[in-house]
């Protein structure tokens, strides 16, 4: 009961937060970044529960968003379905591919698993910069505007609260996953397969429901990130992106949902913040990543736990 | 209830379990020893589905009733009283009534005591995604029942006050009992033991011994593994020997005592 009411006072917090933080913003500047950190952290979230809580790695996350932003941007833009019927078709289409690869790449374990996953992403990346008719190549390929019954998304406003309505459902979902015989499950396979196996859950099941479940809500944010930079291109699909997705998660707080929240946002924001260190800004990010994996092995959400403003289960 | 037939295991030119066969009647402890290397820990996990089968077969009686004590496998087969169970994976077997515990604890760690036990109640458990990611009331109510039976099996063994208590701070007694209550909640029909007091001190193995033995005062069948002579010629009702992959013997406790090839190969001369 005490958990229950913790995990809505947590969901009262964030809707709070993001009510109050657009007050602050000065431009549009402001509100794109906002966009895209929730974007990233819908993505975490998802990864978390693969990481973290199923114990199961993917350096091929930003392959996957990418692979299902480029479904929904083709049928949309070339061929003209309404774009949320599109973006449902893509969904669907990317679960079924999850599942598919899921069956062999998740019998592997650790480095192995990391290297299957990133073979994935790479033939994606390959792909969509192979298959210029379709994606534009290299170059990319011009995005749509977002409509929904005819509603159309056109302003930075509308893809804050979208964006936040969505991170909502995200969180709340992935807390009940959690708290489930599901959740217990993953958690379990996170510390013993035999364990699993001797109650009679099939493992190997799991595995894949759980990279379904990541793979389409990495889809989904991918997408929508497609429809609100109205362009999309390679680069979406790059290695580079899936390592990052992988910093933000560990970044955070890895196993925590809100560590992952708390990761995306911060390294989104992380690398604007420091433009005015020009030659230096790489190099900054880099000791400031190094010093908090060296002080807060536990993520950036390890320091609210001190402040006691959440509890381990956050 | 289990009908265990040739069975054989070959690791490249090793013959770890070479046609071994043995029967485990309901209501009964089964006890396998020998000395360590002779196969019986390969046994279970051939029975549990983790290590396939070389050749040979194993059977699971449906129903252990009066009416059905043929012992002929094609007549049992045919009336389906008998099922072939060979190979089939350990999440498939717990659905059918067979559960183990490990010689190398299986726990999870980073849960609690309580959710460990409750992980047992699994394959009762409500499974639809949709109303576990909406957490209708069903999820609701199913959790709240599994969790009040979870800590009344905690109450039984004594453990209520480990309940909230994450496992990896846990004593190794404690757990090894853990494993055992999971396996319990599973509701088996077979449950099998390997080494289940290894590394346990003396009253930690009379407090095991006790619980298995009422395991199977309540009509579950068990297969024991292990090494404790004075707890395995206490609890046995049966016991079958292994040296070098095959059966050396089968008897009664008081027979296997006695039998001097059993006492050459394994208990020594002291035992007798």
């Amino acid at each position: 009961m005490a958990q229950a009411v913790k995990q809505i006072k947590d969901i009262l917090f964030l809707i709070f937060f993001l009510i109050v933080i657009p007050f602050f913003f000065k431009n549009d500047f402001y509100y794109e970044i906002a966009i895209l950190s929730l974007l990233n952290a819908i993505i975490c979230i998802g990864l978390n529960l693969l990481m973290g809580y199923a114990g199961q790695i993917s350096l091929g996350h930003g392959g996957f968003a990418a692979l299902g932003a480029y479904i929904t941007v083709i049928l949309s833009s070339i061929y003209g379905i309404s774009p949320a019927v599109s973006l449902l078709v893509s969904l669907v289409f990317m679960a079924f591919f999850a599942f598919v690869i899921s069956k062999p790449i998740l019998k592997l374990e650790g480095h192995y698993l990391a290297m299957a996953t990133l073979g994935v992403g790479v033939i994606i990346y390959i792909t969509v910069n192979a298959q210029a008719d379709l994606t534009g190549g290299p170059d990319g390929m011009g995005v749509d505007i977002f409509k929904i019954f005819g509603f159309e998304l056109d302003s930075n406003i509308k893809w804050y609260i979208l964006s936040s309505v969505l991170l909502i459902l995200v969180i709340v979902t992935f807390k009940n996953i959690i708290n489930s015989p599901y959740g217990r499950i993953l958690r379990g396979i996170h510390d013993s397969n035999q364990a699993v196996s001797s109650v009679g859950a099939d493992v190997a099941k799991y595995k894949s429901y759980v990279f379904v479940i990541s793979v389409v809500i990495a889809a989904l944010a991918g997408s929508m990130y497609a429809f609100f930079s109205g362009f999309i291109s390679p680069a979406e699909a790059s290695f580079n992106r899936s390592i990052e997705l992988v910093v933000m998660v560990v970044f955070g707080g890895i196993g925590r949902v809100y560590g992952a929240l708390l990761g995306a946002i911060f390294l989104t924001v992380l690398p604007q913040l420091l433009t005015s260190f020009e030659d230096y800004q790489t190099l900054i990010y880099g000791v400031i990543i190094i010093f908090v994996m060296m002080f807060m092995p536990k993520g950036i959400i390890s320091l609210f736990d001190k402040l006691g403003k959440t509890n381990a289960h956050s | 209830m289990l009908i265990v037939r040739e069975l054989c295991k070959n690791f490249g030119g090793l013959k770890a379990v070479d046609e071994l066969s043995f029967n485990v009647k309901r209501g009964t402890v089964h006890s396998i020893i020998g000395p360590n290397g002779a196969g019986k820990t390969t046994l279970i996990n051939m029975i549990t589905g983790i290590y396939s089968v070389t050749s040979g077969e194993i059977y699971l009686r449906k129903d252990d009733d009066i009416k059905c004590v043929e012992e002929d496998d094609i007549k049992d087969m045919i009336h389906g009283h008998r099922e072939n169970i060979t190979n089939i994976p350990m999440h498939k077997l717990v659905h059918k009534g067979i559960c183990r515990t490990f010689q190398h604890l299986e726990i999870c760690g980073s849960m609690s005591a309580l959710e460990n036990i409750m992980l047992g109640f699994d394959k009762f458990m409500s499974k639809n995604i949709i109303q576990t990611c909406l957490r209708t009331k069903r999820i609701k109510e199913d959790e709240k029942k599994f969790e009040y039976e979870a800590m009344k099996y905690l109450n039984m063994f004594n453990l209520e006050k480990i309940a909230y208590k994450q496992a990896d701070s846990l004593s190794y007694g404690v757990l090894k009992k853990l494993e055992i209550i999971r396996a319990l909640a599973t509701k088996p029909k077979l449950i099998l033991f390997d080494e289940p007091v290894a590394g346990l001190n003396p009253k930690e193995t009379d407090e095991i011994s006790q619980i298995i033995k009422e395991v199977a005062n309540e009509g579950l069948s068990v297969i024991l593994v292990e090494h404790d002579m004075k707890m395995v010629m206490k609890i046995s009702d049966e016991i079958t020997v292994m040296n070098f992959g095959k059966k050396l013997a089968y008897g009664k406790p008081e027979e296997i005592a006695n039998n001097k090839e059993v006492i050459k190969a394994y208990l020594g001369s002291n035992y007798a």
